[in-house]
């Protein structure tokens, strides 16, 4: 049989029937947040109901308050932000789903509680109104984001009419150096392939060093691979995969068990399958690495120094660095290193896990931010494993603010914003205009990078902290 | 779903690329309901749009009153990158807008776009720039997209191809339901789930 790639695999085992150009994919699983509510209104206006209640999971993460919702949904004072908290949960009642609520303890944002909870599993089509769906892939799952009205196919049909992605493979080999993670990996792949350098494909990610990175680095690489232009990014399922998913509430157990893991070893691209394109790494010689503009493709080592738009050879690369550095008030030549911070924040489905959370405290410990900064963790039940480990308090006698947990300033829709014309650094996925706030200037760095620039009060080199 | 077939109206230039679905519409504006009339007319481009008081920027394209019923909108590069949020096409569909010629689209915008409608035309880069080149120096012209035979005419009646696929092509110029097209397969869906769970019992 011909050598076949993980995603050919996926594919196939997903396809119900085919016509000219487009397979109709099974979809597995689907999680659904509060900005479902047009996909949700769009099913109720044609009379239908979700069709498979058990494979979808409602949780409310993007326009959930960080602070103060203990007394739940009455105390949240905006009235737009709580009717968006209140459908969801409606929606949900009345399609008989399960619904993970602001004050459930097993609430968090969509791309960390479907890995948490082991909704997210290796072999399994997942979909999701948030284009960060690409974060299931890490499991060895195809998934991918969409929008409300295919959000409503799939709450139909179970199904959507898909064209195949091609297949990029990206390569990266070597260990990581000390203050590099994850976050450093995604960002350099970004800036070298550019950010739509892979529209209209899926990644596959593979190498030493991703087989090196835990199951929460994985899902920051994945994570990030709609900010290179790929719906689906993914990485085939190991020892380290099965690991983190056996036991988790809704893993198969037992006998289905020891069968899904002979499922799942079955997964991993066949040795000779061919890929579209292939993409090559030396993780070894990887940098902490920081955004300079206002597209995750503009991003440079933090040793490196603004770049000069007029020496960009392409007229559009140019023309949107013109833009961004009018935008982010900086001028080229500036070392990286030497741009002030306004703000800091830690958190988002890029890196609110628990060993992004350890990585930021291990630099905050004995040490003082001189910005304001908090900490929103990617879920409820990560916020009380940092507290278990005592991380809260690293944070807060650091001066952060332990906030609870969605998604927080990375969209900031739930109110959570940077002012105008402040700079934060972040541990998001999206330095675009007006993300993180009207007039917002953002600069997405790793979770330790963010604790050292809280720290110093300006972009600083991890490395010289640690 | 409107059906498109053809199109001749007034078309803006959107000159910087990897234009992102933030641009489109800022993520705290997704909250307000779509209600007539307006819809998200009033929140697209909104920072582009407006300034902090909530007042025109003269400036911004649309806001030029050459370009301000322009119905077809010319971009660079990587046009709806980002977010998966289909507020971004509501609000070109509010506005006006029924298509946008890029080089290339970010790709759940571009699938966002064909659900709704909304033609998302692929010409090359150099046509667009072109294109660009010619609505700058000729505000509130006119250009033509037609789908049947997958041409943009330019406002010197020059015709430039561009690309779709035949399956989103046909989609487009019958307005179909996407829903009424899967449940068509209920059949085979309902047999796919029984071979499927029945060799991985625990998904069911």
């Amino acid at each position: 049989m011909t050598p076949r790639t993980m995603l050919d695999k996926l594919w196939q085992q997903h396809v119900v029937t085919q016509r000219e150009g487009e397979a109709l994919l099974y979809i597995d699983r689907n999680i659904v947040h509060e900005g479902s509510f047009h996909a949700f209104a769009a099913l109720a206006k044609e009379g239908r109901k979700v069709r498979k209640p058990r494979q979808t999971f409602a949780t409310a993460d993007h326009y959930v308050p960080t602070i103060g919702r203990e007394g739940g949904l009455g105390t949240i004072r905006d009235p737009e932000v709580r009717t968006m908290i209140e459908l969801l949960e409606s929606n949900a009642r009345e399609n008989g789903l399960l619904h993970l609520g602001m004050n459930d303890p097993r609430q968090g944002i969509v791309h960390v509680i479907g890995p948490e909870l082991g909704i997210t599993q290796p072999g399994l089509t997942i979909a999701c109104g948030d284009s960060h769906t690409s974060t299931h892939g890490a499991f060895g799952a195809l998934a991918f984001g969409i929008g409300a009205s295919q959000l409503k196919q799939v709450l139909a049909t179970q199904c959507l009419w898909q064209k195949k992605p091609k297949n990029l493979r990206v390569i990266v080999d070597g260990t990581l150096r000390p203050g590099v993670s994850a976050k450093d990996v995604i960002l350099t792949i970004i800036a070298g392939i550019g950010t739509a350098g892979a529209t209209g494909h899926a990644i596959e990610y593979a190498g030493s060093t991703i087989r090196a990175l835990s199951m929460e680095g994985r899902l920051t690489v994945c994570n990030m691979s709609i900010e290179a232009g790929a719906r689906a990014g993914m990485v085939a399922p190991d020892d380290t995969t099965f690991a983190y998913l056996q036991a988790r509430e809704f893993a198969p157990r037992e006998r289905d068990w020891d069968e899904a893991v002979t499922w799942w070893r079955t997964l991993a691209s066949d040795t000779g399958a061919t890929f579209d394109r292939e993409v090559r790494l030396d993780g070894a010689l990887l940098e902490p690495t920081v955004t300079w503009g206002t597209s995750p493709e503009e991003a440079l080592p933090v040793t490196a120094s603004i770049p000069d738009p007029a020496r960009m050879s392409a007229a559009e690369k140019r023309a949107h660095a013109e833009h961004a550095l009018r935008y982010m008030d900086l001028k080229p030549g500036m070392p990286i290193g030497a741009i002030p911070i306004d703000r800091a924040f830690i958190g988002t489905c890029t890196n609110g896990r628990i060993e992004d959370l350890r990585q930021a405290a291990a630099v905050l410990k004995g040490r003082k931010a001189t910005v304001p900064a908090w900490v929103s963790p990617g879920s409820t039940q990560i916020k009380r494993q940092a507290e278990a480990e005592g991380l809260d308090r690293v944070f807060t006698a650091a001066g952060f603010e332990w906030r609870a947990s969605g998604c927080s300033s990375c969209a900031a829709m739930n109110g959570d914003v940077v002012p105008p014309g402040m700079r934060c650094a972040s541990t998001s996925n999206r330095n675009f205009e007006g993300r993180q706030g009207s007039g917002a200037r953002t600069h997405l760095m790793s979770p330790a990078m963010v604790a050292a620039a809280a720290v110093m009060g300006r972009i600083t080199d991890v490395r010289t902290l640690l | 779903m409107q059906p498109f077939t053809s199109l001749t109206a007034t078309a803006a230039p959107i000159d910087l690329a990897n234009f992102d679905t933030d641009k489109i519409i800022p993520a705290r504006l997704l909250r307000k309901l779509r209600l007539p009339p307006h819809g998200y007319e009033p929140y697209l481009f909104y920072e582009m749009r407006y300034d902090a008081q909530g007042r025109e920027r003269p400036e911004f394209v649309l806001n030029q009153p050459q370009y301000r019923h322009a119905q077809i909108l010319v971009a660079d590069v990587n046009f709806g990158c980002g977010s998966s949020r289909e507020g971004a096409v509501y609000a070109l569909m509010d506005y006006g807008i029924r298509a946008v010629v890029a080089a290339s689209f970010g790709d759940i915008h571009y699938g966002n776009a064909i659900q709704n409608g909304l033609l998302p035309a692929i010409a090359s880069q150099a046509v667009c720039q072109r294109l660009r080149e010619q609505l700058h120096a000729q505000p509130g012209a006119r250009i033509t997209i037609d789908l049947p035979s997958q041409t943009i005419t330019d406002t010197q009646g020059v015709t430039h191809a561009f690309q779709i696929d035949d399956v989103y092509k046909e989609r487009l110029l019958k307005g179909l339901d996407e829903v009424g097209l899967v449940l068509e397969h209920l059949p085979e869906i309902e047999g796919f789930e029984e071979r499927h769970f029945g060799a991985h019992p625990w998904l069911a």
